[in-house]
């Protein structure tokens, strides 16, 4: 693990965590989430009965992922801490996606409600993945009073639109404190690179890979999308230009003039024959 | 007594506990995966056997599903 993600001083190898809403199947879920890659799986606490067969916790621990229940569905800071009161006793673990949303049709944060949310579960003991808005105030308040990750969303969850303000992202991590963590509005594998070679120390989605065509094929190109957009930012990218800057060096250009320079006749006045003073090749 | 159970009202003895009311249920004892409000309070796992239910009472018994 030489570039690990650290999340309250747990570490990670891969940056990619999955959501795990809107699988067809269990087994299609398996599949993507193997591929992936991933490490960690946000799942949401929901009314359940005893005789459903198969279990999404059977899956992960199969597949061997951190679990890190949500408050998906969650409209205020009451119901929020209550559910992840709930999901503490479910599954044993104080890590929680905190997601307190506004309406229905945007599904974006309530900005509110999420910090009051989040000072109340750090105060309890929480270890706090914010979901917030590309807020850049938010996202350090956030920080500051203890969420162990801030979480910005790309664009609205599950609306495929990738990285809609990649300027306030930019402001996000140039003061972050704690991950950042690029959630929701993934589209494809591109917007993931570009997350993460923005300087993103994660990307969490979920819709991207289980509503693709084919889950496990998008899961991989995900996985290799935020392994090579880490390697990219790493690396450090060269400056956007208006000009072209050459690659090939201008030194050493031959001159292919088709005619003799100007002033280097022989005194006779005749022309100076090329073998004359280069020599034949050979 | 009648209390409401995810959403649908059941039939219990009076004076029966939460841990008495999963085992009717069918959830596997300490019912692993799974927690319980009641009336929108957490009934921490340590106090399901404790914990006796009155009549409308509201409980919600939760395990995980597939979510972003």
């Amino acid at each position: 693990m030489d570039d690990p993600l650290v999340i309250a001083g747990q570490g990670f190898t891969s940056r990619l965590v999955m959501g795990t809403g809107g699988a067809a199947s269990l087994e299609a879920l398996e599949q993507a989430l193997v591929a992936s890659g991933t490490e960690m799986t946000t799942v949401a606490l929901r009314r359940t009965s005893p005789g459903a067969r198969g279990s999404i916790l059977d899956v992960l621990r199969r597949v061997g992922c951190r679990l890190l229940p949500n408050t998906a569905g969650c409209f205020t800071a009451r119901d929020a801490v209550r559910t992840a009161k709930l999901a503490r006793e479910a599954f044993d673990t104080d890590w929680i996606k905190l997601e307190v949303i506004g309406d229905d049709r945007t599904l974006l944060p309530d900005a509110v409600e999420l910090r009051d949310a989040a000072e109340t579960l750090v105060d309890v003991g929480f270890t706090v993945l914010a979901y917030t808005n590309d807020d850049p105030v938010l996202a350090r308040h956030l920080a500051e009073l203890g969420c162990a990750a801030v979480m910005p969303l790309g664009s609205p969850i599950g609306s495929g639109m990738g990285i809609t303000n990649p300027y306030n992202l930019r402001i996000i991590l140039e003061q972050a404190t704690v991950p950042v963590i690029l959630d929701a509005g993934v589209g494809t594998a591109s917007d993931a690179a570009v997350a993460m070679e923005l300087g993103c120390d994660g990307v969490l989605l979920a819709s991207a890979v289980t509503r693709a065509q084919e889950p496990a094929l998008m899961a991989e190109a995900m996985r290799k999308a935020v392994e090579a957009g880490r390697l990219a930012h790493r690396a450090g990218r060269i400056p956007r230009r208006l000009y072209a800057e050459a690659s090939t060096p201008t030194e050493g250009v031959p001159d292919l003039t088709d005619r003799p320079a100007e002033g280097t006749r022989d005194p006779e006045g005749q022309p100076r024959q090329p073998d004359e003073t280069v020599g034949r090749a050979g | 007594m009648t209390v409401i159970v995810n959403g649908r009202p059941a039939d219990v003895d009076p004076g029966q506990t939460v841990a008495g009311l999963l085992a009717g249920l069918g959830h596997p004892p300490g019912g692993p995966g799974i927690a319980v409000a009641l009336n929108g309070e957490v009934v921490p796992r340590s106090a399901w056997s404790t914990t006796h239910l009155d009549d409308n009472d509201r409980l919600e018994v939760l395990g995980a599903s597939q979510g972003g």
